[in-house]
């Protein structure tokens, strides 16, 4: 009997479990992981802070659904991989055989080096653990102080906003994610931050955590102002956990280096999810993404091969569709490119592809709150930002992941003044019609 | 509930009743399970989501909430009878 070993219970390892099982009956397939919670929606802890969901619900499988598929679940941290032995070193001493190994060790949060950073309150949102002391230390204060970037930070911001404590919120710089948004939708983001109470401080840049009997009571910015606050919340981008990759001698650039079948190039091992770093035929890279999708598709991939059913990963076109500042916003394919100071490389919920922008024409339409901006390449789109109104946010889906050819329409939908919302749905409509879902 | 949010859901709902099924898209799922928790008669529509079927569930009451609760969009009705089980969605 084949055995198949798991390192993660996230979604991607839980994937990988779920495919193999499906075409192996009788494979031994064991997951490790080292939360207590193991497997749940791990973006929900958003929803948790935001009291929208309670504990609970946060988990789409049981014990016994576990049980029942024949997924063993262990409790355990790996510290090493014995790639010649083919077996795993858990913390404790234990030894596990595999036959076949799965790295599906997620993403962490980077955490700044300032001074004060071990004070009670300095907190990230990375897991149930973390997504607990915010919320208990919610209860507790008053004003919190935010810094960061991308979709985790402004989670945070509001989740802490809406439990009435008084949030600041950091930027390093001028605008709110500078290299996914265009200005016109920083704004926007940044309008409604303030309408909800929160205070936006630009360029603004932290040098130390204050703090009193080991718990922190303010900070430091640059300038010399002191900013006083009971909570200090970092989301400055996350990177993969790579050292038992590392210490396997697993190919690795910035994530771990995986091939179409999710093989690493070590005979037996794959990785999969937020800690593999796969080939992207639109850009023709190998890019990070820290999304949900896509980790659960590759761990699936993943699980197939190791199963024995070699079946190739097509990455699509990265797409997400979330909440910033209480707007439903898609993103999908790239849509900016360049640097974001408040971020480190990537956050949760993002993708490296929507800053890989070619050669390409904005064209967009903006009411008080809805704005869609998409770009047109040269016969296709190559991303879009929806923001408020979702009307368009699947068909742009459609269009921009199955590449279809918009010749037909370009001329007239980037020409200035076109209406650009009917174009796109009449287009989309028409090519539904003998192209879409039958 | 105010009437008119009565008046309002009501004709939702008999709109739905009439057009068909809750569908997702699970492609947008994060499995955040705030539809399952909205549903008023517990049907577990995150797991829908996950296998990306469309809720053919005889006790559905097409009411509309999770759809409406869900974060990302992921769920939409579809055109299908209900009686039939028939629908028009091929994914
Ligand atoms: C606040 C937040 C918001 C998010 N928002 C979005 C969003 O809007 N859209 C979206 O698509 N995605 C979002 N994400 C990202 C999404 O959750 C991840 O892409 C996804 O969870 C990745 O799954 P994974 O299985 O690769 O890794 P993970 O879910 O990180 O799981 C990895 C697991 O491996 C365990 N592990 C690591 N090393 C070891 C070891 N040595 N031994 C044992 N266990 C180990 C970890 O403890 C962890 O449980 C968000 C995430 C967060 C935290």
């Amino acid at each position: 009997m084949t055995r198949h070993v798991i390192v993660g219970t996230g979604v991607a390892g839980v994937s990988a479990g779920l495919a193999i099982r499906s075409v192996d009956p009788g494979a031994e397939i064991v997951l490790i992981g080292h939360e207590p919670e193991k497997y749940y929606s791990r973006p929900g802890l958003a929803y948790l802070l935001s009291s929208e969901i309670p504990e609970r619900m946060l988990f789409p499988m049981q014990a016994r659904d576990f049980k029942a598929r024949g997924l063993t679940v262990l409790d355990g941290i790996v510290e090493r991989i014995d790639p010649t032995a083919c077996s795993l070193h858990l913390r404790g001493g234990q030894e596990i055989a595999y036959d076949r190994l799965l790295v599906a060790t997620g993403a962490a949060a980077v955490l700044p080096d300032l001074p004060g950073m071990d004070l009670k309150g300095v907190v990230k949102l990375d897991d149930f653990s973390d997504a607990r002391r915010i919320l208990r230390l919610a209860r507790r204060g008053r004003r919190a102080v935010v810094v960061g970037g991308g979709i985790t930070a402004l989670e945070i911001v509001e989740g802490l906003a809406r439990r009435g404590l008084r949030v600041h919120y950091l930027l390093r710089k001028e605008r709110y994610w500078a290299n996914v948004l265009d200005e016109a939708e920083s704004r926007i983001v940044e309008g409604r931050l303030r309408h909800e109470g929160v205070t936006l401080h630009y360029h603004s840049d932290v040098e130390a955590l204050l703090g009193k009997r080991g718990r922190v009571t303010g900070l430091r910015l640059a300038g010399g102002e002191q900013l006083a606050c009971s909570l200090v919340a970092f989301a400055v981008g996350i990177r993969p956990r790579l050292e038992l990759a590392r210490a396997a001698g697993l190919n690795l650039d910035r994530g771990i280096l995986v091939n179409e079948y999710l093989e690493t190039g070590v005979a037996r091992i794959y990785a999969a999810g937020d800690a593999a770093q796969v080939y992207d035929p639109l850009s023709g890279r190998h890019i990070l993404d820290s999304l949900w999708n896509p980790a659960r598709e590759q761990g699936r991939v993943a699980g197939l091969n190791m199963a024995g059913q070699r079946t190739a990963y097509i990455k699509k076109a990265a797409f997400n569709v979330t909440r910033l500042a209480g707007l439903t916003t898609t993103i999908i394919g790239a849509v900016g490119g360049g640097q974001d100071a408040d971020l480190v490389g990537i956050a949760r919920g993002d993708s490296e592809a929507w800053r890989d922008l070619p050669h390409a024409i904005a064209c967009q339409t903006h009411t008080e709150v809805n704005r869609v901006r998409v770009m047109v390449g040269r016969r296709t789109l190559i991303g879009a930002v929806v923001m408020g109104d979702q009307t368009l946010s699947q068909p742009l889906q459609e269009l921009i992941t199955e590449q279809v050819d918009i010749s037909p329409m370009r001329a007239a939908l980037i020409q200035p003044g076109g209406a650009v919302v009917d174009r796109l749905l009449d287009f989309w409509s028409e090519w539904r019609q003998t192209h879409g879902p039958q | 509930m105010s009437f008119r949010e009565h008046l309002t859901s009501e004709a939702r709902h008999r709109q739905a009743l009439a057009v068909g099924l809750v569908v997702p898209d699970n492609s947008r799922c994060v499995q955040c399970g705030i539809c399952s928790f909205n549903c008023p008669i517990g049907i577990d529509v995150r797991q829908h989501a996950w296998l990306g079927k469309p809720v053919e569930d005889s006790h559905c009451l097409t009411c509309g909430t999770c759809i409406q609760k869900c974060p990302r969009g992921v769920l939409r009705f579809e055109r299908g009878s209900l009686h039939l089980g028939a629908t028009e969605v091929g994914r």
